[in-house]
């Protein structure tokens, strides 16, 4: 819970989070280490100093460091995970469904639990989705467009299997659908982040909502131009929004096009943790201000009300949270003293 | 293999020179001011050996191939240089992209499975059409800052804009690169400032043009400021802020042989 100066509490949900094991001990290969390499170049290279960790307890935080930086020393209020396999990469997956739903039964309050598909899985997929929705109540899943997959470097929503697998998510009411689009890596030379494939499905399937993790950064012109038409895609501000500290002019320029392009109304905020840490950020946030000549130039303005919208209202619409019977809620629970046992679980599970 | 070269030979000198109208692509920056050249050695044989690496192990195969073939055809431009040998180091697709060059291939004809449909001249066009956009962009702002009205913009012509006394040497810089680009793009008139495709831009629709030219510049921006630091995270080097500048390899005041980077690189 944020607190401005004049004690208005903000409600604050983390759109793009990862309980992730990038250990050593994880890592099936080279490709595996050299990609939580990169992950922690995003962390030095955009972090404040007094923010940027030991790359060991970077490889693998452990659940009690989640929460803790989140909702203790963080002002998250809930936070929705949003899981990378890469079961080519890492043994036992980097950060899948299963090990962030540990929390979600510890935390239910705080947690909102997202799947995953890849419609390389065929039919077998269709059944897992099936299976996720039951067990979890699933309302969202997170796309990974480039994930590795034996000798298929990627994949994308116009694809025959991908059509059936959105198909399924509007029939078993997982009506949120995040897609990663956001800087280039490989495969090699048709990129799979490319945000193009977006707006065929987001013309396609009316009824789900797309959230453009990364604003397709850095194709913020073509991810701009396809929202402008669909008004079911939204922009999932991660790694957008960590330029707020060290490059404050050029967020500056990034912010204004998303709220000239699609308003507040579609502009969710991720930390995208534990690449970055929501504290600082949502300090930043917070105190950020638009400079009079873009607001003059772009017409827009990032003021309390947008704030608001982006930190919580938004995502809080698109998951059906009620967001004052919620912050009742989550002031009456205290956080679990008599589940010692419960954490040792958690451990375990993680392996920890 | 054995090198003869000291740091004083003029040629490494000549070699960073020609390095230095190399650049990445995407961000239309030279690959020496990026960092990605960290090694300039010219051996007996007069043959000259590149060590070059990128921000991730990641970054896009075609980008990295692209770059190591212009920096080949560059510097084998210098009357002397027998044969060019790139190598890239700590990239996903290192000794695909190093054999790939040694052999003088095509970027299709090395990755011949996963680039079948890639045509690498359709993609240099364009990231050129962008940077033709992103420094025309940066240049009109300028003028619009100075007080120059739209209209006295548009008016404007070639040799005029080449003349054009400048104080602030970024916009200089700016400008001298937009020039560049402009003879590829913008038609073949004399008028400064055109669309990509040469039509004259129209000044009812002035606000939104230059809105389009932001968008790219912004885009652009985020590559290189990611990029920049990256590079930074993954070899740790020396600030980026007293990063050397070719003036500093012509004076001799960076080592131009291996520099350690490679070393640094966390494997």
């Amino acid at each position: 819970m944020f607190k401005t100066a004049e004690g208005e509490e903000i409600f604050i949900i983390d759109g793009h989070t990862h309980l992730w094991d990038g250990s050593k001990e994880n890592q099936k290969n080279i490709h595996g280490g050299q990609f939580i390499d990169c992950f922690y170049g995003y962390h030095t290279a955009l972090s404040p100093k007094e923010y940027v960790w030991p790359k060991e307890k970077f490889d693998k935080y452990g659940a009690e460091t989640m929460y803790n930086d989140l909702f203790v020393e963080g002002y998250d209020d809930m936070a929705i995970f949003q899981p990378t396999y890469l079961k080519d990469f890492y043994v036992n997956g980097f950060n899948t469904t299963e090990q962030n739903a540990v929390l979600k039964e510890k935390y239910p309050d705080r947690f909102i639990l997202n799947g995953a598909w890849d419609p390389r899985d065929g039919e077998a997929g269709i059944e897992a989705l099936h299976e996720l929705v039951e067990k979890y109540k699933i309302q969202g899943v997170k796309l990974y467009t480039a994930e590795w997959k034996g000798a298929s470097k990627g994949w994308k929503l116009t694809d025959e299997w991908a059509q059936r697998y959105m198909a399924e998510c509007v029939k078993l009411g997982v009506k949120n659908i995040h897609v990663h689009k956001g800087p280039t890596i490989l495969p090699l030379n048709r990129d799979a982040f490319d945000v193009a494939d977006i707006d065929d499905a987001a013309t396609s399937f009316p009824e789900l909502n797309f959230i453009v993790e990364h604003c397709g950064l850095p194709r913020l012109d073509d991810f701009c131009w396809i929202a402008v038409q669909e008004p079911n895609v939204y922009g999932g501000l991660a790694v957008a929004l960590p330029f707020i500290h060290s490059r404050p002019d050029y967020f500056n320029q990034v912010i204004s096009e998303l709220l000239f392009w699609l308003g507040p109304d579609r502009l969710l905020y991720g930390s995208d943790y534990a690449i970055w840490s929501p504290k600082w950020m949502v300090e930043k946030f917070m105190a950020h201000e638009l400079p009079d000549n873009i607001k003059k130039d772009k017409g827009v303005d990032l003021d309390l009300d947008a704030k608001r919208k982006i930190l919580g209202l938004n995502a809080a619409k698109l998951y059906g949270i009620d967001v004052p019977a919620h912050k009742a809620k989550l002031s009456g629970t205290a956080p679990a003293g008599a589940e010692e046992k419960t954490m040792a679980q958690v451990a375990e599970v993680l392996g920890d | 293999m054995t090198l003869h070269v000291t740091s004083g030979d003029p040629r490494v000198a000549e070699v960073w020179a020609s390095l230095a109208s190399v650049t990445d692509p995407e961000l239309d920056e030279s690959v020496t001011e990026l960092r990605f050249v960290t090694q300039v050695e010219v051996d007996a044989e007069d043959r000259v050996h590149i060590g070059f690496r990128l921000p991730t192990y990641w970054c896009a195969a075609n980008f990295a191939f692209l770059m190591a073939d212009d920096m080949r055809v560059a510097v084998s431009s210098l009357p002397w240089v027998r044969q060019v040998l790139v190598d890239l180091r700590d990239h996903m697709y290192s000794d695909t992209i190093n054999e790939g060059l040694a052999q003088g291939r095509s970027f299709k004809s090395t990755f011949s499975d996963e680039a079948a449909d890639e045509d690498l001249d359709d993609l240099r066009r364009t990231f050129r059409i962008k940077a033709f956009q992103r420094r025309q962009e940066a240049v009109i702002r300028h003028l619009l800052d100075r007080g120059w009205t739209v209209q006295a913009i548009l008016d404007l012509d070639c040799p005029h804009l080449a003349t054009l006394a400048i104080d602030d040497p970024e916009a200089a810089r700016q400008r001298s690169r937009y020039l560049e680009i402009r003879r590829e793009f913008g038609g073949s008139g004399d008028m400064a400032f055109t669309t990509a495709q040469g039509e004259p831009v129209d000044p009812r629709n002035f606000a939104e043009y230059l809105s389009l030219l932001r968008r790219v510049r912004i885009n652009t921006e985020f590559n290189g400021h990611l990029c920049r630091g990256l590079l930074q995270a993954r070899y740790d080097d020396p600030a980026p802020d007293g990063e050397p500048t070719l003036a500093d390899f012509i004076a001799g005041r960076v080592a131009t042989g291996n520099t350690g980077g490679n070393d640094g690189c966390r494997k």
